[in-house]
């Protein structure tokens, strides 16, 4: 019998190296494949196309002979599975990672050799009218960036692929590198004959050595297949900054991953002054279908409004059905996290849920009719960002986790600019002093010397707040990237939608609230 | 330290033909001897014909690379938000006490598997949906 299971950094973490072991000993043919990305069912085994999940060791006999009730039935078919729109994934679970076979076999190479027929401007053209936008977190289309570096005239270009997937609830990055490692070269083989560059880097962070070995092997297995075209993968050295795109080449540069200021764009100065493409994972791993025959067109037909094609969205956190569900732009909020994710995992309700990773807004469930498309979510005070979707039930502690946006962005800052670097700090202790009930002068603004420290009962919680505020004011207007600029989003959200995980159960106020009887 | 200059400049070498090569080469060494110290920046630095400040800065900002080596096995906890929301931070106070002194706890955040944590890296090896039993046996093996 053939026995399928996948490789997946998340399969292996939960023990499939051990179960595929186990069926080969038994004498099956084991093949390792990519995840289907249903990873409440992981380690999810194949047999015939019909899955068994999530399995242990103790099933593999009863899985053998048929009478495992871990039985799903057919997996393609799965309301999970069938429900999608998988085009970036739509190898997933159905190939071998690193199998050149496999890959030719679902049409692999089609978009590259057809970009190569059709030249420069015409692949332009046609990520153009895909309507294509960046993955990565800002969603700037990328045929427009594509164009920028064609039209720069210089002797080296470089295509960037941002594999730095730092944010919290996101992990298609990582399954898109582990499971269908080609199409993300492929992805990049067409950007270069798109603008004229021959050298690729994909700088990937070092908290995924999975994805970083197979990207290497399958880089060494194709290099013949890209040529002219190189590419090299580099690896991140635990900074969530340089997922930013000019912290990003910094540290390939080998520098201190500090932000640079914008002017000049990296389309026109980027990777050692060079005019440089930087992409997201999944935008380039976009590329191959809308390259292929009429896949422009397709993309451009799925969506809505400005939002073009599909989205793979990542289900995470405290939900019941987690993993990666790819579909087109427009799903409501309420559809993917009650129907599709089928709730908590716990069981309880839903209390928030973050979208867009650490940056993103908390959304309370009174808004989950939002659909997702980027400008809906602007529109929102929200982010799609890389289309994480964190769920939180009602245990959790907003307050808390306003504090740990704070001090994430306090701990990650790059330090070029004041409202992130201090801010961040001075946020965490602000938060801290809203939840003990406020601020009390302290003995040294108390001695007659400190004539100008007031010396009245210090400031309560309102006040307090009122200088949180102004503080993510100052971050939102005065930083000079996202880091800083977006961390007030999960704060204030936070704190609008949850005010008594900040101050207090409104029925006994009595021990938070600030004691003046000593100032 | 003579041994040492010449594994570094093995390293070095190895990475002489890459653009860019201060990353790789800072990650061979911390590899090498689980820390970037002060000799090792002084002798990067004068391989890449730079100064030690910028050598020292570049690796005092990547929490990847540390001053001293710390030769206790590491286990690393996913905090992040979506650990988060499915209980780490109730697991912390025993895994403190399990780890003690023999093992180092570090935070990390996110390892990519946040439909399923609370999440754990020893090495190169991942641990994912662990209860406190989970975790606990995650810390005893580690070494
Ligand atoms: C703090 C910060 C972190 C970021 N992290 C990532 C990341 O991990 N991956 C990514 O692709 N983009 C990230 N971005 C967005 C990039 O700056 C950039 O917009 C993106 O790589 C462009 O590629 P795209 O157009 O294909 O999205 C981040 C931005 C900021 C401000
Ligand atoms: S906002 Fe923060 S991370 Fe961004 S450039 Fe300023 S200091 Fe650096
Ligand atoms: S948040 Fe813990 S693995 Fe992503």
């Amino acid at each position: 019998m053939i026995i399928r299971i996948s490789d997946d950094a998340l399969a292996r973490a939960l023990g499939a190296d051990a179960i595929a072991a186990a069926f080969a000993k038994k004498g099956h043919e084991v093949q390792r494949t990519s995840s289907w990305g249903m990873h409440w069912l992981e380690p999810l085994v194949e047999v015939d196309g019909k899955g068994f999940g999530p399995a242990t060791l103790a099933d593999v006999d009863a899985i053998l002979d048929g009478s495992s009730a871990k039985a799903i039935g057919v997996i393609a078919d799965h309301p999970f599975i069938a429900g999608q729109e998988r085009l970036t994934f739509r190898r997933a679970g159905r190939t071998r990672p690193t199998s050149l076979e496999d890959y030719e076999a679902t049409g692999g190479w089609a978009g590259l050799r057809r970009a190569r027929q059709i030249g420069s401007e015409a692949i332009v053209e046609e990520v153009l009218q895909s309507g294509l936008r960046g993955r990565g977190g800002a969603g700037f289309p990328a045929g427009i960036k594509w164009r920028t570096v064609m039209q720069a005239v210089a002797p080296q270009k470089y295509i960037v692929c941002n594999a730095d997937e730092g944010d919290s609830g996101t992990f298609a990055d990582r399954m898109l590198m582990e499971g269908d490692p080609y199409a993300l070269i492929e992805g990049l083989a067409i950007a270069g004959e798109a603008v004229g560059a021959n050298q690729g880097y994909i700088y990937c962070r070092s908290e995924y050595p999975d994805a970083i070995a197979k990207l290497n092997e399958a880089l060494r297995l194709c290099r013949d297949i890209i040529a002219p075209f190189r590419c090299e993968v580099r690896m991140g050295a635990g900074a969530y900054v340089c997922g930013e795109e000019t912290s990003l080449l910094n540290s390939l540069e080998g520098r201190r991953g500090e932000v640079r200021a914008k002017p000049p764009l990296p389309a026109l100065e980027g990777l050692f002054g060079r005019p440089t493409v930087v992409n997201n994972v999944l935008t380039l791993a976009a590329v191959p279908h809308i390259l292929s025959e009429g896949g422009a067109a397709a993309y451009d037909g799925l969506g809505m409004g400005r939002s073009k094609g599909t989205m793979p969205i990542q289900l995470a956190g405290n939900i019941k059905h987690g993993g990666l569900y790819e579909a087109a732009f427009g799903i409501t909020l309420d559809d993917l996290i009650n129907t599709i994710g089928g709730g908590t995992e716990s069981g309880r309700p839903v209390k928030a849920v973050q979208v867009g990773g650490p940056l993103g807004a908390y959304l309370h469930p009174d808004q989950f009719d939002i659909r997702f498309d980027y400008e809906e979510y602007t529109k929102a005070d929200a982010l799609i960002g890389h289309g994480g979707i964190t769920v939180f039930d009602d245990t959790a502690d907003m307050g808390a986790m306003a504090r740990f946006a704070m001090e994430f962005c306090a701990a990650e800052s790059c330090g070029k600019c004041t409202p992130c670097r201090i801010g961040s700090t001075r946020g965490v202790e602000l938060i801290d002093r809203i939840r003990a009930g406020g601020r009390q002068r302290d003995r040294l603004e108390l001695t007659p010397q400190m004539h100008n420290a007031r010396k009245d009962g210090g400031r309560g919680q309102d006040q307090e707040i009122a200088l949180l505020t102004d503080l993510c004011e100052t971050m939102k207007f005065g930083s000079l990237c996202a880091l800083g600029g977006f961390t007030p989003y999960p704060v204030m959200s936070a704190l609008q939608h949850w005010p008594e995980d900040f101050t207090g159960p409104p029925e006994q106020p009595a021990a938070r609230v600030l004691d003046t009887s000593n100032a | 330290m003579g041994s040492k200059e010449q594994k570094i400049g093995e390293i070095i070498a190895d990475h002489k033909t890459q653009e860019g090569a201060m990353l790789p080469i800072l990650h061979d060494i911390q590899a090498e001897f689980g820390c970037v110290d002060a000799d090792s920046e002084l002798i990067v630095a004068e391989a890449l014909n730079l100064s030690r400040a910028e050598v020292h800065g570049v690796v005092s900002f990547y929490h990847d690379f540390h001053p001293t080596a710390d030769n206790r096995p590491v286990v690393q906890i996913c905090r992040a938000e979506s650990c988060k929301a499915r209980g780490v931070e109730s697991l912390m106070a025993q895994a403190q006490a399990l780890a003690g002194d023999r093992v180092k706890l570090s935070t990390v955040y996110c390892l990519g598997l946040c439909s399923a944590g609370p999440n754990a890296r020893v090495g190169d090896t991942l641990h994912a949906r662990l209860d406190a039993a989970g975790l606990a046996q995650v810390i005893e093996n580690a070494r």
